[in-house]
């Protein structure tokens, strides 16, 4: 049974890579995730309706259509891509860093909707109150709205970080498969199945798949209690 | 300290044309609902935009829609008690009292934590969280929130109107305490007679967006015709009086009023303390001699001084009893009968039962003397 838990160095590259690229794709999408939820769940202006559009747009469009629009718009040549190259040094094409952002957009419709509903569920009366305390617009949502949607932000982290670790088609249609630098878990199990031999490997890996998929969601639910507890919600 | 309101609001239908002022301690807003008192006090707080008018408090115009001045409600320093409290379910009871000093500059902040929790009898809830609290504890709380604040002025949302008639008990003490002990001046808004008439040193009562009468508790309560029609029947007199001593054989209290003595139910005070009662205009009968051979206890002689015809077979009168006004409401049959007119020198009967928790101050219970 040593072959399940015995990696390859290329193997344990996938993991590891696949876990950074989903982290930073969570944490990254998380501030505006939040503006973008609020603005959503509370302003009134034009074109709110076209915002939630876009916002969805990567959970209708099939993967590949929004990969290949972050290639043209991040690409080397993009419009995004060559003025973030050129001011920032941020470079997305063919790197670790275009995987993040691929599986964050991908995540962000998800990440959006959890943390929207539970804006919507927050007693603006709570925040009045809370005014009338002297606590300007800023700290209210800091000292109030903030711990009060907490596990909605919890749920749409999780479900963000759990669709980075299984995105596959916009990723690899952006930065491709290149062992390393841009092979997620999804796409090393893929190139698995695509060589004679592979299907140990393939397994192996899909199993680490589904047990940090697992594991991410005990660890939602297990917080999600704690801060259930902690506000005597249940 | 004065409040001063002179607003133009509309909403939908309804539209809201009120001034008053008030300096009193307690400043009850009252009036039926949908009369449009709780557009006020959130105007006041701040939560409500008025179309146009002036708001002012202690000379300083929060609102002033000639001048554009809307200052915002996190910078007005003016406390909310709402009506349901409103506690903050993720801090404990200490975090919610917290909260407001945070917000508070030093240099204004009068109000101390333990003198706060000592007056509210809050002490043994500091650690525990919103949602374990009863009612009553919550307001207590929410009371004790809203002060510690330092507030240059405390509004309350009608902060009983959800709790039951004994947490109403436990809490309407402490409000009295709050009325006295505390510099802070109040604005209170309420539908309830007995409240009203129990707290209040002002009153201003609204009808349909419009105050109709403003000025002193004791005459503004008189006004019986103004009363919501639901609350009627609560209405009458309004006086201060002083406990005088107790009669532990019979179980009742004496009370000194300018009208004379009246004997009420035993109160939980010591000879000396404030006591304001509330005689219901429906609970006086009239005598035209002095009766005799008579099971009430409480008979006050006094003039007529106005006659108003009341609602269906009734009629209002007003008896001036050296200085002091007590309403009687008795039907026309009976005026007739004993031919009541202007001027005439009456009796004011009242029961000594007809007294209860609910118009006499009945203070706190800690204050039992043996």
């Amino acid at each position: 049974m040593t072959w399940l838990v015995d990696l390859t160095p290329d193997e344990w590259n996938a993991v590891r890579l696949s876990i950074k690229v989903a982290t930073v794709a969570m944490l990254a999408s998380l501030p505006p995730g939040i503006a973008i939820a609020l603005l959503l769940a509370r302003g009134q202006f034009w074109g709110k309706t076209l915002l939630n559009g876009v916002v969805h747009l990567p959970l209708i469009l099939p993967p590949v259509v929004t990969g290949y629009l972050l290639l043209l718009t991040f690409g080397k040549r993009g419009p995004a891509g060559a003025f973030l190259a050129e001011h920032f040094g941020i470079v997305f094409s063919f790197r670790w860093t275009g995987a993040a952002l691929a599986c964050g957009v991908m995540g962000f419709p998800l990440m959006v909707r959890a943390i929207r509903l539970s804006i919507e569920a927050v007693d603006r009366k709570m925040e009045a109150a809370a005014g009338t305390l002297g606590a300007n617009p800023l700290w209210v949502f800091a000292t109030i709205t903030l711990p009060l949607i907490l596990p909605g932000l919890i749920a749409g982290a999780i479900l963000a970080f759990a669709k980075a670790m299984g995105e596959f088609g916009a990723t690899i249609t952006f930065v491709s498969n290149i062992p390393n630098e841009t092979q997620t878990l999804p796409s090393a199990i893929y190139t698995f199945t695509q060589v004679p031999g592979g299907d140990e490997g393939a397994l192996r890996l899909t199993l680490i798949s589904v047990v940090i998929s697992m594991a991410a969601l005990v660890a939602s639910e297990v917080l999600a209690l704690r801060v259930g507890r902690q506000m005597d919600i249940e | 300290m004065s409040v001063r309101v002179d607003i133009g609001h509309r909403l939908g239908d309804f539209a809201i044309e009120a001034r008053f002022e008030s300096a009193g301690r307690l400043t009850a807003l009252f009036g039926p609902s949908g009369s449009g008192k709780t557009t006020l006090i959130n105007m006041i707080a701040g939560l409500i935009r008025p179309d146009k008018g002036r708001i002012e408090v202690e000379g300083r115009a929060l609102v002033d829609t000639d001048a554009g001045i809307f200052v915002p409600k996190h910078r007005r320093r003016i406390g909310m008690v709402f009506q349901d409290a409103r506690l903050f379910p993720h801090m404990s009871v200490a975090g919610n009292l917290r909260y407001g000093r945070w917000f508070t500059p030093a240099k204004e902040r009068y109000a101390d934590m333990d003198a706060v929790v000592d007056l509210l009898g809050i002490g043994p809830l500091l650690n525990r969280r919103p949602v374990k609290l009863s009612g009553g504890e919550k307001q207590r709380v929410a009371i004790g929130r809203a002060l510690l604040a330092s507030p240059r002025l405390l509004l309350m949302d009608e902060p009983l109107a959800s709790l039951d008639e004994a947490r109403k008990a436990e809490i309407l003490p402490y409000i009295e305490r709050l009325r006295d002990e505390t510099k802070i001046p109040i604005v209170y808004v309420s539908h309830s007679v007995a409240e009203v008439a129990r707290l209040a040193s002002d009153v201003v009562m609204l009808a349909q967006g419009k105050v109709v009468a403003s000025g002193p508790t004791d005459a503004v309560m008189q006004r019986l015709d103004l009363l919501p029609a639901e609350e009627r029947g609560e209405g009458g007199a309004v006086l201060d009086t002083k406990v005088l001593r107790h009669d532990e054989i019979f179980g009742m209290t004496v009370l000194v009023s300018a009208a004379g003595e009246i004997r009420v139910p035993r109160l939980a005070m010591k000879a000396g303390a404030p006591v304001r009662v509330r005689i219901r205009a429906r609970d006086v009968m009239i005598a035209a001699e002095k009766p005799t051979g008579l099971s009430a206890l409480n008979i006050l002689p006094g003039t007529i001084v106005a006659i108003r015809p009341g609602e269906g077979p009734a009629v209002e009168v007003d008896i001036d009893c050296n200085g002091a006004t007590v309403l009687a409401r008795i039907t026309e049959q009976s005026r007739q009968a004993l031919e009541l007119r202007l001027g005439g020198k009456v009796f004011a009967v009242v029961k000594t039962v007809s007294f209860d928790r609910a118009n006499t101050g009945a203070g706190l219970p800690l204050e039992v003397d043996g």
